[in-house]
């Protein structure tokens, strides 16, 4: 009797002292979920009924996920198609950091050409400084390129800005490979393409992955660059076109939000699948 | 890059020279050499013509002094320097702050708070577009869901947020540090994690425990990730566009501007890029000391990014 009311008493003090945990863990938690839960509820909303200040949707009405769907709004007449080069422009940024990035890493870190620092160092000073300070810039020299109203032009950009940090990640990461496995294929006559394809690229497989989903989100998640570079409607990407729908006196914040929802999805997905990489990608060479 | 998702990890500056790896028999020779060059050549060009190339081109657009005295007597201009300084101040700083604290709170290992951490870092991958977006319609109209919740609670109408300048920056701060704060959590929880346990055990014999574990223990050791986390925050964060762009829309009367925002309107809107080039190069007095100390904090303390 003496002995379970005092273990009660053990388990009550217990819960006590995690309260306050709880209440921060809620607190979290509505924290983070409300600007998402408010895209759904305005996606969720009726046409022109966006604003009845309900903190519940009445009805769930889907119908604007199905104007999405069915391209029914004419500032989502290509919606389908600018997804596709929203989705292009991300995977091409993303091949080509992997590319450009682990060829660097790999003449630097493990060739160690001589003077490469200094390419480390300008690859770190791009780095940290903040991207939008070349955006101006960056219009004129599209001109220059060539390459006005082209996806391409969003991806050089993008690559521009996500190849450093791969090439900090992506050398860190190959310190911890030995160097031996390098000069043992050397002596068996590999040449130096052969063991970036056959010994650096299997073993820095991780590294890759987590370098490569970072370039995808960096491209997909961007909105400058794509706004400022690509004019026409059928070339943009999904980001520019919901901006777009602050320019109509209709103002479907339902579509817009609905679309919102639906450009938010992969990047979510990706995340949770994905968090590993993602994480271990911050953390790479550091914590072991 | 204050718009995307970047990493520092620790790691203890001792080990940096043992793990440096030797070279290919003793230095590259001959075709080996024209390989590596080859091997960097793509991200040289990159770097000349993307970064080399617009960096240089920006210097020439904003070299005019005339601009200069242009923007000065501009007042909008002024406000715009003020509220960039108050937005990287407590924005950053309050950021890195909870995010420290918040990262001793996501050490525990209990499902729930795994559970937690894993939504807890999704605004980290989400779009900045669409979530500010979203913030901005919670905040526009007296309808949005901030001031429904009030009129839930209080029985009376809410504020409009985006029409008192004070609130409208406030926001804007607000919503930077919701999007990017999980972020550095997980930095410093990666870099609470690589501190051993013995420290802790030694620590705990010695009778550190609860805060002052905290104080003297943990805040020492990851001293230098802080300072340097800050740093490179601060300098990202300067140059920080699509938050109060879509947050605040500059709202009330373009009084909410940043460099970045007002740098834009003046170049896309207004149509005098060279203004606006000077407006975000007039941050590079605070901008390249600050690069300096980053870089040089980097390399002395072997914090690696």
């Amino acid at each position: 009797m003496a002995l379970t009311s005092g273990r009660r008493r053990v388990r009550r003090r217990r819960a006590v002292g995690r309260l306050p945990a709880v209440i921060l863990g809620v607190g979290l938690l509505i924290w983070t979920l409300l600007p998402i839960y408010n895209m759904l509820l305005i996606a969720l909303s009726d046409d022109g009924d966006e604003y009845t200040g309900a903190i519940w949707p009445d009805d769930w009405n889907w119908h604007s996920f199905q104007v999405v769907w069915t391209q029914d709004y004419w500032y989502l007449e290509h919606f389908w198609h600018q997804l596709g080069n929203s989705l292009y422009m991300s995977v091409a940024t993303m091949l080509l950091t992997v590319l450009i990035g682990s060829l660097a890493s790999f003449a630097l870190g493990r060739m160690r050409l001589r003077n490469g620092w200094i390419v480390t160092d300008f690859a770190l000073l791009t780095y940290v400084l903040p991207t939008a300070f070349l955006a101006i810039p960056f219009v004129h020299l599209m001109h220059v390129y060539g390459l006005t109203d082209s996806l391409w032009s969003v991806i050089a950009a993008e690559v521009t800005f996500a190849t450093p940090y791969a090439i900090l990640i992506l050398h860190q990461y190959g310190k911890l490979i030995p160097m031996e496995l390098d000069e043992a294929a050397r002596i068996d006559g590999a040449s130096p393409v052969q063991v970036y394809l056959r010994i650096y690229l299997p073993l820095m497989a991780p590294a890759l992955v987590a370098v490569g989903v970072y370039a995808l989100l960096l491209a997909w998640n961007e909105y400058l660059y794509q706004y400022l570079l690509i004019s026409s409607p059928r070339n943009t990407t999904v980001a520019v076109a919901i901006d777009q729908f602050f320019d109509s006196d209709e103002a479907p914040w339902n579509y817009m939000m609905a679309t919102a929802m639906v450009y938010s999805l992969p990047p979510i997905a990706i995340y949770f699948v994905l968090r590993r990489f993602m994480v271990a990608g911050l953390t790479m060479g550091g914590v072991k | 890059m204050s718009s995307s998702q970047q990493v520092v990890g620790f790691r203890p500056p001792t080990a940096f020279s043992r793990l440096w790896p030797a070279p290919w028999f003793g230095g590259l020779q001959g075709s080996d050499t024209a390989w590596a060059i080859a091997f960097v050549v793509p991200y040289v060009a990159i770097f000349a013509a993307f970064v080399i190339y617009p960096t240089v081109y920006g210097l020439w657009m904003g070299s005019d002094p005339s601009l200069y005295s242009l923007l000065f007597s501009d007042p909008r201009y002024l406000t715009t320097l003020v509220n960039t300084l108050l937005f990287v101040a407590i924005g950053v700083n309050v950021k890195m702050f909870l995010a420290f604290l918040l990262s001793g709170f996501f050490m525990s290992r209990s499902w729930w708070v795994r559970s937690l951490l894993a939504i807890y870092l999704l605004p980290w991958a989400l779009p900045g577009l669409t979530v500010f977006l979203s913030i901005h319609y919670m905040l526009v109209t007296e309808w949005g869901l901030l001031d429904s919740l009030w009129r839930a609670v209080t029985g009376e109408d809410g504020p409009l947020f985006l029409v008192s300048t004070p609130i409208a920056m406030a926001a804007n701060i607000v919503s930077y540090i919701w999007k990017w704060m999980p972020f550095w959590t997980l930095i410093f929880l990666a870099s609470r994690m690589a501190i051993p346990q013995d420290i802790y055990e030694a620590a705990e014999i010695d009778g550190a425990t609860g805060y002052r574990r905290l104080v003297h223990v943990t805040f020492p050791l990851l001293a230098n990730v802080y300072l340097i986390c800050t740093l490179l925050s601060t300098v990202w964060t300067l140059g920080d566009f699509p938050t109060v762009y879509f947050v605040s829309g500059g709202a009330p009367a373009r009084l909410t501007d940043v460099l970045a925002t007002y740098g834009f309107h003046e170049a896309f809107d207004f149509g005098y890029p060279n203004l606006g080039v000077a407006a975000m190069m007039s941050a590079l007095p605070i901008l390249i000391p600050l690069v300096i100390l980053l870089m040089r904090r980097i390399r002395v303390t072997g914090v690696q990014l």
